[in-house]
C-alpha cells in the first residue's frame, strides 16, 4: 500500500523554503516551454486555418510554395471550364488565378525592411477565403494602385494604415482598407487587383489557380485529371491539405524550443534532485520509522518520486499560468516557404498546457529518482539513530 | 522450540559488526524465554547490547548466530519484504523519541501502520479512535506532533503501536525525552496494556524506576545476560 499523498503534499508544503527555489526554477522551465511551443502551435494554426475544404489549390508540379509556383495563362485558359468547377449564379466558373509576389516595406519600430506578400486577385478570389472580411476602409479598385492590408500586418509595418501611401516597382500604392484573415496565412498578406499586380510586376502567368469544386468527388477528379494531362504539369491538392503542409517555418522553432527546453531541464533536474536530496537528509529518521512499521522500500521510493512528481508539478501549473497571458498575442517571423513576414498568435492549447505540465512532472520524477533510491536503502538502525 | 507460554525464545543469540577496523561483538550467545504477557524491562549501561537485542527481537536487525523465535517465527530466516510484513502484523513499536511523522496528525499517524492492512477506510477510522481513546488523546486527534507535549507524543505514539492489536510491543527508552510526571504516565498506559489486553512489552530503559513498572528486569553487560 502507498503513502498517503496528504503526506506527499504536506511535505512540499512545510519545506516551501527550500521548494519554493526549485518550483519557480521549473515553472520557468515550463513557461519558456509553453511559450516556443505556442509560437510553432500558432504558426501551424494560422497554416491550418486557412483552407476551404470545398477549395482545390493548383501550383506548378515541384513547388513548394505559391512565390515560386507558375501557372501559364494557357494553363489557366485549359482548365478554366472545366465541369468539376463549381459555377456562381451568374453561371461563371467558381475560379480566381493569383498572383503572389513579394515587396520589401520598412517594419513601423524602425528596426530595418522585411519582406511582405503581396496577393493580386479577382472579386472571385475574395470571393473564395470567405473567411476574410473588411474590417475598415473599403476594398481596393482595380486600376487605382490601391491596395488592402491585413490588420495584423498594418500594426507592424511603418507605411500600413488606411491612407498611407508606400512606393514598390516604380508606383505609389494608397491604402484603402484593412481586413481580418480570420487568423489564417491570410492575416500575413496584402491584397490587390489580379490584373494590376501582373501589370505592375511584369508577371506573364499567375502564382495559383484556386477553384471552388462542385463536390468533394470533383475535387479528387480535378487532382486525378492534372495528374495525368501531359499538358499541365501542375499539382492540385485540397487547399486545406496544401496550407497545412506549409508549416514547415514551425519546425526550426519548435527545434529551437525542444533544444532550450532540454538545456533547462538539466538545470531543473538538478534542482529539483538538491531539493530532493536535501528533503531525505531532514527525513532520515522519519524513512527508518516508517521501515521499521513494515512500509517496505519500494513504498519509500514510490513516495519520495511522487513527492518529486507533485513538486514540479506544482511548478508546471505555475509556469503554465505564467505564459497565459501571451495567449493570443500576435508577432511574426520570416517564413521559411514564402520568405515573407507571417504573422501568427501564440497559441497556448490546453494539450501544450498539458503538454507542459507533464514535462514539469518528466523533469520531478528525472530529479527525485536518485534521492529517492538513496532513502529507500537507508540502513533502518542507522535511520532510527539519525538527529 | 517455542513454548505456548513462550512468546519470545532466544538461543545463543550472539551479534557482532565491524567498527572501522575493530569487530565489536554487540551480543554474546545470549538465551532468553520471555513469557506471553510479560513485561519485561531490559536494562544495562550503555554499549550493552540492549537496544541491539531489542532491534533483533523485532525484526529491524538481523543476528550474526543464532536463532530468535518470535510467536514461533524465526525472525532471521525471513527475507526483507517478509520482514516488513511481520514487523507491521506482530510489532508494536515505542521509540524514545517518539518518532511521528511531522506533518501527519495525531489520528494520521495512528492510522499509519493500518494502511498495510486490509481493513478498509472506516474500520481504520474505527480502530484509530478506540487506540486514541484508550491512551487518552480522543480530543488531539487531529492535532499535529508539533502542538502536543511530549508526554501527549508518546501517547499517540503508544497508540499507533497497538493500533494494528499486535501480540508484542517493544519500547527503546520510552520515557528517556520525557519528564518525570509524563513518564509515570506513559509507564502507566505501558502496565494497563499488559494488564488489561494482555501484550507482551520489552522495554529498553536504564532507568531503574522506570524498570520497576515491569514483571521482570533482565540486565546485560557487555553483551551478555547479567
Amino acid at each position: 500500500m502507498a503513502l498517503p499523498i496528504t503526506y506527499n503534499l504536506r511535505n512540499v508544503i512545510i519545506r516551501w523554503r527550500s521548494t519554493l527555489a526549485t518550483i519557480i526554477g521549473i515553472a520557468l522551465v515550463v513557461a519558456v516551454f509553453v511559450l516556443v511551443q505556442a509560437l510553432a502551435v500558432g504558426l501551424e494554426k494560422s497554416a491550418s486555418n486557412t483552407g476551404d475544404p470545398r477549395n482545390v489549390m493548383i501550383v506548378r508540379k515541384g513547388s513548394t510554395a505559391e512565390s515560386s509556383s507558375m501557372v501559364s495563362l494557357e494553363q489557366f485558359q485549359t482548365l478554366h471550364y472545366w465541369p468539376e468547377i463549381a459555377r456562381d449564379a451568374a453561371g461563371k466558373p467558381i475560379v480566381s488565378a493569383d498572383v503572389l509576389t513579394l515587396i520589401s516595406q520598412p517594419r513601423i519600430d524602425g528596426k530595418g525592411e522585411a519582406n511582405v506578400s503581396v496577393r493580386g486577385l479577382t472579386a472571385m478570389g475574395m470571393e473564395l477565403r470567405p473567411q476574410v472580411t473588411l474590417v475598415s476602409g473599403r476594398w481596393f479598385a482595380p486600376g487605382k494602385r490601391e491596395v488592402a492590408v491585413s490588420s495584423r500586418l498594418a500594426r507592424r509595418f511603418a507605411s500600413f494604415h488606411i491612407g498611407d501611401q508606400f512606393r514598390t516597382a516604380g508606383n505609389t500604392f494608397t491604402v484603402v482598407g484593412e481586413f481580418d484573415g480570420g487568423n489564417t496565412a491570410f492575416d500575413s498578406e496584402v491584397w490587390m487587383d489580379a490584373d494590376e499586380a501582373r501589370a505592375i510586376f511584369d508577371r506573364q502567368s499567375y502564382s495559383s489557380v484556386l477553384v471552388r469544386a462542385v463536390s468533394p468527388a470533383a475535387a479528387l477528379a480535378i487532382s486525378a485529371k492534372i495528374d495525368t494531362d501531359k499538358r499541365l504539369p501542375l499539382r492540385a491538392d485540397s487547399e486545406v491539405k496544401y496550407y497545412s503542409e506549409q508549416t514547415s517555418t514551425a519546425l526550426p522553432i519548435k527545434i529551437l524550443g525542444n533544444f532550450l527546453a532540454t538545456a533547462m531541464s538539466i538545470g531543473a533536474v538538478f534542482a529539483a534532485m538538491n531539493t530532493m536530496y536535501a528533503s531525505v537528509g531532514a527525513r532520515t529518521r522519519e524513512i527508518g520509522t516508517l521501515r521499521v512499521l513494515g512500509f517496505r522500500r519500494r513504498t519509500i521510493l514510490a513516495g519520495f518520486i511522487l513527492e518529486g512528481a507533485l513538486l514540479a508539478a506544482i511548478g508546471g501549473v505555475l509556469g503554465c499560468l505564467l505564459s497565459l497571458p501571451l495567449h493570443g498575442y500576435s508577432t511574426g517571423t520570416m517564413s521559411f516557404n514564402t520568405f515573407s513576414e507571417t504573422v501568427f498568435q501564440f497559441r497556448i492549447t490546453p494539450w501544450l498546457a498539458c503538454k507542459g505540465i507533464l514535462f514539469a512532472i518528466t523533469v520531478g520524477i528525472l530529479g527525485s529518482l536518485l534521492p529517492a533510491i538513496r532513502a529507500a536503502r537507508l540502513p533502518v538502525i542507522a535511520s532510527l539513530k539519525s538527529v | 522450540m517455542a513454548s505456548p507460554d513462550n512468546i519470545v525464545v532466544i538461543r545463543d543469540l550472539t551479534k557482532r559488526y565491524s567498527q572501522g577496523d575493530i569487530e565489536v561483538t554487540a551480543l554474546n550467545r545470549v538465551s532468553l524465554n520471555i513469557a506471553t504477557g510479560e513485561f519485561l524491562a531490559l536494562m544495562g549501561p550503555s554499549g550493552s547490547g540492549k537496544s541491539t537485542l531489542l532491534h533483533i527481537i523485532a525484526g529491524v536487525d538481523r543476528p550474526t548466530s543464532g536463532e530468535c523465535h518470535v510467536q514461533g517465527v524465526d525472525v532471521a530466516r525471513l527475507n526483507e519484504s517478509q520482514l516488513a510484513d511481520w514487523r507491521n502484523q506482530n510489532i508494536g513499536f515505542i521509540f524514545q523519541t517518539f518518532n511521528l511523522i511531522p506533518v501527519l496528525t495525531a489520528a494520521e499517524n495512528v492510522e499509519l501502520p493500518l494502511l498495510l492492512t486490509q481493513l478498509n477506510r472506516s474500520q481504520r477510522r474505527k480502530q484509530v479512535a478506540a487506540a486514541l481513546d484508550l491512551v487518552g488523546l480522543s480530543d488531539r486527534s487531529h492535532h499535529l506532533p508539533r502542538q502536543l507535549s511530549g508526554g501527549q507524543e508518546q501517547r499517540v505514539a503508544i497508540a499507533r503501536a497497538l493500533v494494528t492489536d499486535p501480540a508484542l510491543i517493544v519500547a527503546d527508552e520510552p520515557t528517556g525525552n520525557l519528564d518525570s510526571h509524563s513518564a509515570q504516565d506513559v509507564l502507566t498506559a505501558l502496565q494497563s496494556l499488559r494488564r488489561d489486553a494482555g501484550k507482551t512489552i520489552i522495554m529498553v530503559t536504564h532507568d531503574p524506576k522506570a524498570a520497576a513498572f515491569g514483571t521482570r528486569q533482565i540486565h546485560l553487560e557487555k553483551g551478555e545476560l547479567s
